[in-house]
């Protein structure tokens, strides 16, 4: 792809972006489809239950017949509404969840866009969802997605600190905040990857990710007992489906990042086994961090508001700081 | 300090976390419960004015839907209560069965609580290992009254159905088995940290609080008061079985968690106990006259039910219905504190507080 | 069976039972029409009466399902107001030979109408209770500190767990309970359970508190006008009453000055009437 990018734009590279951009616009619907299929199949068996198995052999097309659902649902907005926010917060929560593809590498080759500040991208990208979901809890007019807004806004600023910050040793250790030359810098043996040397980093991260993502234990937001379904209670057909896809395409997202951060991106895990695919292997340790975050789900309960807020500026903040002076101190005494 | 409009919010009475079409409405100031006024009746059926045409043993099926998670219990008050009046005899082997059914439900209603508490924090697995344990229970009850929510089991002098082949071989295997699934429970839930900060030190009141109250089952032994009606004033046969009442000390919502969890092991106990000592033969209906029509009179009988002290006052003129039927619903009263426990506390403790007590309302609205 | 059953007593009981539900009604009925249609009669009764049979069907109990006008509506509960005065004599006279019966004991009431001039004096005089000591040292403690008359009645209940049961005046309802509450040889902490029962002659609220240490539970009741009833509230005391009387105060219409919320509970808040009054009539019969 990079080589596009070098010459100068004409009706065939753009052509060629746009196919681009649409080829993964569809393989993210492809994952979103059925991780949500899997997240339903692994939950049900964690929970001595089928899961879907009714649509398609094997319950494949579940998700398939629930879009297929919300698409043709009735589309309500509230008559108190603020309709024009109403309207534009799907849209606003959507379009940054997958903007921040784009600068993902998937192998030593194939890369949208080799962005030298790839990991700063995705945290600024990635604010401007937070403040759809807050339109979307204030345009709604409703006392629980007020409530399930303003949670969001307060957990999602809170926990973006300690989510960079924990990346900073990374960072230092490889000198770039390309996350190309992060994943080259992992090369080797599996314990050249980062998750090892920055093993306190790493579970700041992943932590502080599950709190982005607004899943258990921190749905604090959508907390169904508490706030109904939070920011989205009101919104159906394929507004919600939009809220429903962005969820999940942060969840691609995320996966691919401590992929790329922590577990040596499209490496294997000993370099006699590069016969295989990188992009093999990057999506197994994808697949990987995927499937915790369903098991997470699985089996935490759900933390209070402001236990969920001290954790993250008493504990993760200070840890994160506190990582990177061991970061700094590693590097000047080791080298 | 920024000052912030006060926000009333309605909870209920279509919330996923009211149990039931229960309604509290509350003031917030930011997230913090200023005043909670609860609201019920939405589910009042007038069972007590309805009783007051129909023959006791019509009036059975009405109990079933009370607390409808703990039936049981419920059939049992009513035709303990008429027995009384009328002084009749129950065979052993009846008593037996009832005592059983009684400490199966006791095991059933306290595992859906368990589920439905811990999906209210927030896990959402517990709830389905819950009730595919509740489920065995229901299904045995199913095979022996063919009802699996509303039993309609109990008869005044006994009970309706006798035991089908090889039912007791079939909870004793469930007896066993519980106690293992109990272990896998707290090997889960019970030392999760998140679940320990959420309901440690939260909706805490003191013993005479909870006297004052009027407050029975786990959340009174929550606060250390060691009172349970199946020890303290023994009826049917509990007083032939060895088991303990546990107790808390703090009465936070943690003690009564600890509290209910103990219980279920004590249910065990004593259905253990009472399937050893199960009396192979014998009748399961007492002699009952054509008509139940019991004296001129009054009486309070209280049972000890999942959720506290449920006891049915009686006053009959003679006739086969009563003059006057009034059920003492546990949740109805235990219900009182959450007003008082409720202020100052956050939105998410509302829930954790509400489903601390345990109610359903099906009791509360009667 | 079940319609057979619920037919027997009714039929046995009406000449001496004042029912204000179907005072004129039972007594023409039950001569004229002896079990000869068992089955047939009390099913016309329970789902809509025709109009046709005789003019004093329109005091019959109000039928479930049937549409009436207003004036008939009117009529009927006007005919069962009158019939309730009527009765109103004859049951005062009943209740009180009824409580006199159970001051001896337990009314040996085999026979269904045992309120009425049944020979429970020839019952042989039981032994004492064993609880005959602790009901008469209330009583006693009760004349000593609130006044002479306080106790109206004071009996063992003897079938249920021979419970002492004590009538207290209204009027020192509330040092009574203050007194049961506080008192070092009472010390009655708990409220197990109130309930509000419509005598028809006049209303009762029966308190049953209780000492959780020696497990000495007692049962009061207070009594008071049909009209206007009104007791004293102890929601002050206990603080379990508070819904409990707000359930009385719903569904009698009992009034507990003192209370400090006294607001219907379970009905609507625009609710017409109490419903668990014995002549309770829906305003609408839909309902």
């Amino acid at each position: 792809m990079q080589h596009f990018w070098d010459q100068p734009l004409s009706w065939g590279t753009a052509g060629i972006f746009a196919a681009a951009a649409i080829g993964v616009l569809a393989f993210v619907i492809f994952f979103v489809t059925y991780a949500i299929y899997f997240e339903r199949k692994f939950i049900g068996w964690m929970q001595y239950r089928q899961g879907p198995n009714r649509t398609g052999p094997l319950g494949l097309l579940q998700s398939v017949a629930d879009v297929a659902k919300l698409l043709f649902k009735e589309d309500t907005i509230p008559k108190k509404a603020d309709r024009g926010l109403f309207i534009l917060a799907p849209v606003l929560a959507f379009v940054p969840s997958f903007a921040v593809l784009a600068f993902i590498p998937y192998s030593l080759n194939l890369q949208f866009a080799d962005l030298n500040v790839g990991f700063l991208y995705y945290i600024a990208l990635s604010g401007i969802t937070t403040i759809a979901i807050v339109v979307a809890g204030w345009a709604s007019n409703n006392k629980y997605s007020l409530l399930g807004g303003m949670r969001s806004a307060a957990q999602m600023i809170s926990y973006e600190v300690p989510l960079v910050m924990s990346v900073v040793g990374v960072v230092m250790m490889s000198g770039s905040l390309n996350l190309r030359d992060i994943v080259i810098a992992q090369e080797g043996y599996f314990w050249h990857w980062n998750f090892l040397p920055q093993i306190l980093g790493f579970g700041i991260f992943l932590i502080a990710a599950v709190s982005e993502l607004n899943r258990t234990p921190f749905d604090l937001p959508e907390a169904e007992s508490e706030l109904v379904a939070g920011y989205h209670v009101e919104y159906s057909g394929f507004r919600f489906a939009f809220f429903m896809l962005t969820e999940y395409i942060y969840v691609y997202a995320i996966a691919s990042l401590t992929t790329i951060l922590f577990l040596g991106g499209w490496n294997p895990p000993i370099p006699q086994l590069d016969f295989i695919p990188g992009v093999l292997w990057f999506f197994l340790k994808f697949a990987v961090i995927v499937f915790c975050l369903f098991w997470i789900r699985a089996t935490f309960p759900r933390l209070r508001v402001d236990q969920l807020m001290g954790l993250a500026w008493k504990v993760l903040l200070p840890l994160a700081i506190l990582n990177i002076f061991l970061t700094a101190l590693g590097i000047e005494l080791i080298g | 300090m920024i000052r912030t409009e006060e926000l009333l919010l309605n909870v209920g009475p279509q919330h996923p976390s009211t149990h039931g079409v229960f309604r509290i409405v509350v003031k917030l100031d930011g997230e913090v419960i200023t005043e909670a006024t609860p609201v019920m009746g939405y589910l009042h059926r007038g069972t007590e004015k309805l009783a007051e045409n129909l023959n006791f043993t019509q009036i059975i099926p009405y109990t079933d839907r009370m607390d409808y998670v703990s039936a049981m219990t419920n059939n049992y008050v009513l035709c303990h209560a008429v027995e009384k009046m009328m002084e009749l005899e129950i065979p052993e082997r009846a008593e037996f069965m009832r005592l059983i059914v009684m400490e199966m439900q006791r095991v059933a209603s306290h595992l859906v609580w368990w589920g439905t508490y811990l999906l209210d924090i927030g896990a959402m697995s517990p709830f389905l290992y819950a009730f595919s344990d509740r489920e065995r229970i229901l299904s045995l009850f199913n095979e022996l009254c063919g009802a699996r929510l509303t039993y309609n089991y109990m008869r005044v002098g006994g009970v309706k159905w006798d035991a089908p082949e090889g039912w007791i071989a079939k909870v004793k295997v469930l007896v066993k088995d519980m106690y293992n699934r109990l272990d896998e429970y707290h090997n889960l839930v019970s030392g999760n940290e998140i679940f320990l900060s959420r309901i440690k030190g939260i909706g805490q009141y003191d013993a005479k609080t909870a006297i004052d109250y009027g407050l029975s089952g786990a959340n009174l032994r929550s606060t250390g008061v060691k009172w349970d009606l199946r020890k303290d004033e023994p009826y049917s046969l509990y007083d032939r079985f060895q088991f303990d009442v546990p107790v808390g000390k703090n009465g936070d919502c943690f003690d009564r968690y600890e509290c209910r969890m103990e219980e279920i092991v004590q249910s065990l106990r004593i259905l253990e106990q009472a399937l050893e000592q199960f009396p192979g033969e014998g009748d399961t209906m007492g002699k009952v006259p054509r008509v139940i029509r019991p004296p001129a009179g009054e009486i309070y009988v209280r049972i000890e039910s999942p959720r506290g002290e449920i006891g049915c006052h009686i006053v009959s003129k003679g006739k086969a219905e009563p003059f006057r039927l009034k059920f003492r619903r546990p949740s109805f009263v235990n219900l009182q504190i959450l007003p008082k426990l409720l202020v100052g506390e956050s939105m998410t403790n509302l829930v954790t507080i509400l489903g601390g007590i345990d109610i359903v309302l099906g009791e509360v609205d009667c | 069976m079940s319609e057979e059953n619920k037919r027997e007593p009714d039929e046995a009981s009406a000449p001496s039972e004042p029912v204000a539900e179907a005072p004129s009604e039972a007594p023409s009925e039950a001569p004229s029409e002896p079990a000869s249609e068992p089955a047939a009669e009390p099913a016309a009764e329970s789902t809509a009466p025709t109009p046709a049979p005789a003019p004093e069907e329109a005091a019959a109990p109000p039928a479930p399902r049937r549409v009436e006008t207003d004036e008939e509506k009117a009529a009927r509960r006007k005919a069962s107001l009158e019939a309730r005065e009527a009765a109103k004599a004859a049951a005062a006279q009943a209740a009180a030979q009824a409580a006199q019966a159970g001051n001896e004991g337990r009314a040996a009431a085999k026979a269904p109408g045992g309120e009425g001039e049944g020979g429970e004096e020839e019952q042989p005089p039981k032994p004492p209770s064993h609880n005959q000591p602790r009901l008469d040292r209330v009583v006693a403690l009760l004349r000593e500190l609130i006044a002479e008359d306080a106790v109206e009645e004071a009996y063992i209940n003897e079938p249920n767990d021979h419970l002492p049961t004590l009538v207290i005046k209204n009027e020192h309802w509330l040092k009574t309970a203050q007194l049961f509450r506080s008192h070092a040889e009472l010390s009655c902490s708990y409220l197990r359970n109130i309930s509000g029962v419509d005598y028809e002659t006049h209303m009762e609220v029966v308190y049953y508190p209780l000492n959780m240490e020696n497990h000495h539970c007692y049962c009061v009741k207070v009594r008071t006008d049909r009209e206007q009833p009104s007791v004293s509230s102890v929601t002050p005391i206990w603080e379990t009453a508070n819904w409990n009387e707000r359930e009385i105060y719903d569904l009698l219409g009992i009034d507990f000055p003192g209370h400090p919320d006294l607001r219907r509970i379970m009905m609507p808040d625009d609710w017409v009437g109490h419903p668990l009054r014995k002549d309770y009539v829906p305003l609408d019969p839909e309902v």
